[in-house]
């Protein structure tokens, strides 16, 4: 018998099964479990009406972020409903003895931006949330996924799920990213090539010399949207961009801790003859800053491109319909309303240095409303401390406190119907920031781009050097 | 409840692509129960923005009624929201046919009760075009057959043994992990991140 050598996920998910037996799926042990306000209520309800306790409170990390307001996050939260939600996740925290990011917490911000920024999320952990962005955490080389509610209220009493072993895929991406092009170009290109559906059943590895030059923040925005193809999630081996990210996080290991985790952590890649059940690869040069068009994250095309004809299976015609396009025409030129830059794919701080420092000294255009919301408390102190906040303001932007915000807009942060938004998050799905809301997803410096512009327009022409290459 | 055989007619819904904000809007999502989605089922495609019932939706017509819901390619995909599978059930559905099932919500529907029925698009068109004919074709569900059937076709469907163990008999994941609780104390033991 061959012994074939390993790929990254089969190595972390082998030291995670708890019992494996024939014609059932595995028991999978969870190293952290992510939770918020909207998707645990009906957990604890159940832990509640069995008479169940938590069974590892250290093990499981909250914080209110979906449904939070962005402004005046210091008074009582208006909107009754998600006031009494929020109120509930406190409650349920205190009573079953879970660590409790809240609203006013310095440690408050978008779930899968303050488990990486405190260095909770590890290599080699198994971490879920109620949320399909967990894969986010994969870029740190972990087993990170999306879960459902009875799956959260599972874990909350076992520490385990039920899971059968997806397939493996390997996304290859090599060479050097062009000007005026980021990790989100790539995920979007990606997406626009596999589909929304296309890594159903998968879980992704991603690798390649363009991914290795990726800063850990880009990382994240490229694990983030693996869910956006169908897959389970994505993951990216952990290097020494890494290692050097995790040092010193508030979270992280410290000390003889910090050494023997190390040694854990440089045995997590894929070995050279591990076999994936799919391999695609692609060329870094390829790709241009992209823009969707339609209604799903698969419709996007290079931001000089024309919008594609139908198929001939409706899907183009019908999102065309909702969004007032036209298949053929390009989008370069097309009026925008809003322009929002955050959530959980783009709302770290180098996502907000790089706008700033591309409208610094500039100005929005006239009639476009631009909120820029951090992704943490964390990260919103410190853009201040960098003089960010200045920077935006001047240019008539609007920095808004920590949240989910625009990106579903279970606030009050909505696009009107028929408006057109550039957006750094991760859906554009009819009515997704809004009833009627139309969503162009965007890297933030298209976003900025078109912002000062607005318009919808190729940030390449918009910038003199090379140093908005990350 | 234990899933038994049963017949029933189906609405069909033939988009392809459903995403879970279609199933159920987030801004639907702030309730602390599981009980009540199915009022919101397919807000925006089924009232308009007053609130008003959209007469060319198909739940708001009263020709096509059942507990099978016929859908286009791929159900279910983009947010985790397990208020999708629990809209569905509130609103009386037992059954989805598809080509294609998001992870996730095939998931969160098989905890629920919800059984997602892959087949081919052909199979699917079939069935439609029988609806077109007869609105009140009937459909029979036999998941211990792994079988559904219409008119003079029976189809048989995959689904992974345990779940299907699970519909059949009534179980929930939670009632098997309850029982391993010593060989997680065990794993415990010797695990880096325990």
């Amino acid at each position: 018998m061959n012994n074939k050598g390993k790929t990254l996920f089969e190595k972390i998910w082998d030291e995670h099964v708890v019992e494996n037996r024939a014609g059932f799926p595995d028991v999978f042990y969870i190293d952290r479990h992510f939770i918020h306000e909207v998707t645990s209520p009906q957990a604890f309800e159940g832990l509640r009406k069995a008479g169940k306790p938590v069974a590892r409170p250290k093990q499981t990390i909250a914080t209110a972020d979906h449904n939070v307001p962005t402004l005046n996050q210091h008074l009582p939260i208006k909107e009754m409903l998600s006031k009494i939600q929020v109120e509930t996740l406190t409650q349920n925290c205190k009573e079953f003895g879970i660590e409790l990011f809240g609203l006013g917490h310095q440690h408050q911000g978008i779930v899968h931006v303050i488990g990486p920024e405190l260095g909770i999320t590890q290599p080699g952990m198994t971490i879920v949330c109620g949320d399909s962005h967990t894969s986010t955490h994969g870029a740190f080389g972990s087993i990170a996924f999306g879960i459902g509610t009875s799956e959260v209220e599972q874990v909350l009493a076992t520490q385990c799920l039920l899971q059968n072993r997806p397939k493996t895929m390997k996304i290859e991406i090599n060479g050097e990213l062009g000007k005026g092009v980021l990790s989100k170009d790539i995920i979007l290109y990606i997406i626009s090539k596999i589909s929304t559906a296309g890594a159903t059943g998968y879980f992704v590895e991603y690798t390649g010399s363009a991914i290795r030059a990726l800063s850990m923040e880009a990382r994240m925005t490229i694990c983030n949207m693996s869910i956006e193809m169908g897959a389970r999630g994505g993951m990216i081996a952990p290097d020494e961009v890494t290692f050097s990210y995790l040092k010193g996080k508030v979270h992280a290991p410290k000390g003889e801790e910090w050494n023997s985790k190390m040694e854990y952590w440089k045995t997590l890649y894929s070995d050279e003859d591990a076999q994936f059940d799919v391999e695609i690869s692609y060329r870094a040069e390829d790709i241009q800053p992209m823009i969707t068009y339609g209604t799903n994250p698969g419709m996007g095309i290079g931001i000089s491109d024309v919008i594609p004809q139908d198929n001939g299976n409706g899907d183009i015609s019908s999102a065309m319909n909702y969004m007032n396009l036209n298949a053929g025409q390009e989008l370069l030129g097309q009026k925008i309303d809003y322009v929002f830059i955050g959530s959980c794919t783009n709302s770290r701080i180098e996502d907000l240095r790089l706008v700033a420092d591309f409208v610094k000294g500039k100005r929005k255009a006239e009639g476009v409303n631009v909120w820029i919301v951090p992704g943490s408390k964390l990260v919103e102190k410190q853009a201040i401390e960098e003089g960010l906040d200045k920077i935006f303001i001047e240019a008539g932007f609007e920095l808004r406190q920590p949240g989910c915000s625009a990106c579903l807009a279970m606030n009050e942060d909505k696009v009107p119907a028929g408006k057109y938004c550039v957006s750094t998050s991760n859906r554009n799905f009819e009515g997704r920031q809004g009833p009627g809301s139309r969503t162009f997803l965007a890297s933030p410096l298209t976003a900025a781009a078109a912002a000062v512009t607005g318009v919808i327009s190729d940030v390449r022409t918009l910038i003199k050097d090379e140093s908005y290459a990350i | 409840m234990p899933f038994e055989k049963f017949n029933d007619t189906a609405v069909p819904l033939m988009a392809s692509n459903i995403d879970t904000d279609q199933i159920i809007p987030a801004r639907f999502l702030k309730a602390t129960t599981r009980d009540g989605f199915g009022k919101n089922l397919f807000r925006d495609w089924r009232y308009d923005n007053q609130g008003n019932p959209k007469e060319d939706f198909v739940l708001n017509q009263n020709n096509y009624r059942g507990t099978i819901l016929v859908v286009g390619e791929n159900f279910g995909c983009g947010s985790s929201r397990e208020h999708a599978a629990w809209a569905l059930v509130d609103y009386g559905f037992k059954v989805v046919i598809s080509t294609f099932f998001a992870d996730i919500f095939k998931n969160n529907a098989l905890n629920n009760g919800l059984l997602p029925i892959v087949t081919s698009k052909s199979n699917i068109e079939e069935l439609v075009s029988e609806m077109d004919v007869d609105k009140d074709t009937s459909i029979e569900i036999n998941l211990e057959e792994q079988t559904w059937s219409f008119v003079d076709r029976t189809i048989e469907f995959e689904i992974n043994e345990f779940k299907k163990m699970c519909l059949l008999k009534g179980y929930s994941n939670m009632d098997y992990l309850a029982s391993k609780n010593e060989a997680i104390n065990n794993f415990e033991n010797e695990h880096i991140y325990a």
